[in-house]
């Protein structure tokens, strides 16, 4: 559905994004993990068109992206901060993103109403805590029904209980068949919700697998184990080349 | 867009600085009409409240505008919308409104007190400043991340055409005054959108005779329809290049 075809993106010296190549599928789930600052925020924001890579190629669709703006109808975006006009409310957020969608005729409320929001419809925004404003984000993220959802940080700040909630609806839309992306630095997460993995490293990708062919390999039951085993194994590799 | 320039609008309108604008220019244009009866001197002082200030508040309000939109810019782009449409409609909506403000807060006073024969002509050098202003603000907007950086390449635009090149206008006349200079000064004139204006307006008034010779020949080249039309395609130039830049910029600006 997504083909990323040798991405490079600098940052004047700084290679946020080194040769990038990756093929991402429907109905499989995939969990975007790598250090702070590793570039797999760059990498969405590539996939979305916020950013621009320097050079190489996205296609989506097997249609490139670039000038392209109609394939993010079928993109569901929660930032990692979600960052909102200051003086709308939450209520007029929401009505405003339903009214510039409006070629998307049936929307999903089920966050909406599971989080409680239209009990803060007249918030405005700037006074939101975090843990709300993710809500928000998470709320607008699922919905237009959109085919491929891109989760940055999605349970980053919420409460166990709304964590829960997100996490169930990542489930349910999952079972559906659609093509998640998640990053997060929640291991046992990523664990539940996804079945894919893609390591990054200073801006290149490091693993790309399964997650069950990533225990097998590093003979780790939990995804935290195995991923600190990675870790281990590359950093010793790199140490024995030099 | 049409949606898009509606919530544009609407953050704009809340601000609320676009009514004090408007009421700043219709008590400026109301009290020079209580201490002058002749009409010929109130659009003079009226001139040059308009050719300071009407610049300096576009620029100032435009560049405070997109960066605190910039929430809202940033969420749009992740919907399907086309950058060129977020861009168009965040160029219209304030060049707009700003347009609105000083038709309404000059316009209104001439109308009351029946002053109909100037109104056209200054009318449409302010609206004409205004659009070219808030290009070169947005043409400052979006060469940086940085508010403040971008508010002071704005305010450069803006004391360059008001004050400097005026001054490097002059040093080039006296300097070179030996030389027949009419020519020479009036393609200088094109590359000021606000000498542009002034000269417009001086025509219109009619004193273009105490700007001397010079003043004669311009009276001569922009007092016809042809010199007005082609101060108004400058104006219009003035306009649309920083804005086209602008906009190819914003194209390819990582957000």
């Amino acid at each position: 559905m997504i083909s990323i075809e040798n991405i490079c993106k600098n940052f004047g010296q700084l290679a946020a994004l080194d040769q990038i190549s990756l093929e991402l599928t429907t109905g499989k789930s995939y969990a975007l993990i790598g250090p702070n600052g590793s570039g797999k925020t760059t990498l969405i924001k590539s996939i979305l068109g916020l950013v621009i890579p320097t050079s190489g190629a996205i296609l989506f669709d097997n249609k490139s992206i670039f000038n392209n703006w109609r394939y993010r109808e079928k993109i569901g975006y929660m930032p990692q901060i979600g960052r909102y006009p200051d003086n709308i409310r939450i209520g007029q957020l929401i009505d405003m993103m339903k009214n510039i969608r409006k070629d998307t005729p049936k929307v999903d409320e089920d966050l909406i109403d599971a989080f409680k929001l239209y009990k803060m419809y007249d918030k405005p925004l700037h006074t939101l805590s975090g843990g709300t404003r993710q809500k928000v984000s998470a709320s607008l993220a699922f919905l237009f029904h959109a085919p491929v959802l891109i989760l940055d940080e999605p349970t980053a700040g919420l409460d166990p209980v709304s964590a829960e909630i997100l996490k169930e609806k990542i489930h349910h839309e999952k079972r559906m068949g659609k093509l998640v992306i998640i990053t997060s630095h929640i291991l046992s997460d990523l664990d539940e919700l996804t079945s894919e993995l893609v390591y990054m490293f200073e801006g290149k990708i490091q693993y790309n697998n399964t997650i069950d062919a990533l225990k097998d390999e590093t003979n780790e039951t939990k995804l935290n184990k195995a991923i600190a085993t990675l870790i281990r194994q590359k950093e010793l590799l790199a140490s024995v080349i030099e | 867009m049409t949606r898009v320039i509606k919530y544009v609008f609407y953050d704009i309108l809340r601000t609320r600085f676009i009514l004090f604008y408007t009421l700043f220019l219709l008590v400026c244009t109301f009290m020079l009409f209580q201490v002058d009866s002749d009409f010929g001197k109130v659009v003079l002082s009226l001139m040059n409240i308009v050719l300071m200030a009407v610049p300096l508040i576009s620029v100032v309000f435009t560049t405070i505008h997109f960066f605190n939109s910039y929430e809202f810019i940033e969420l749009m782009l992740a919907q399907p919308i086309n950058r060129r449409s977020i861009f168009l409609s965040e160029y219209l909506a304030v060049a707009s409104s700003l347009c609105l403000a000083f038709c309404i807060g000059v316009g209104l006073p001439f109308v009351i007190y029946g002053a109909w024969q100037p109104i056209a002509s200054l009318l449409l050098t302010g609206v004409f400043l205004t659009l070219v202003f808030v290009s070169l603000a947005f043409f400052a907007s979006v060469l940086t991340r940085d508010k403040a950086k971008a508010i002071g390449i704005a305010l450069l635009f803006w004391f360059y055409f008001s004050l400097i090149y005026d001054g490097i206008l002059l040093w080039v006349v006296y300097s070179f005054n030996d030389y027949p200079l009419e020519k020479l000064t009036l393609a200088l004139i094109a590359f000021n959108p606000v000498d542009l204006a002034r000269i417009i307006m001086l025509l219109q008034l009619d004193i273009s005779a105490l700007m001397g010779y010079t003043g004669a020949f311009y009276k001569n080249f922009f007092g016809s329809s042809m010199g007005i039309l082609f101060s108004g395609v400058l104006l219009t130039t003035w306009a649309l290049w920083p804005m086209g830049i602008a906009m190819r910029i914003f194209n390819k600006k990582d957000l």
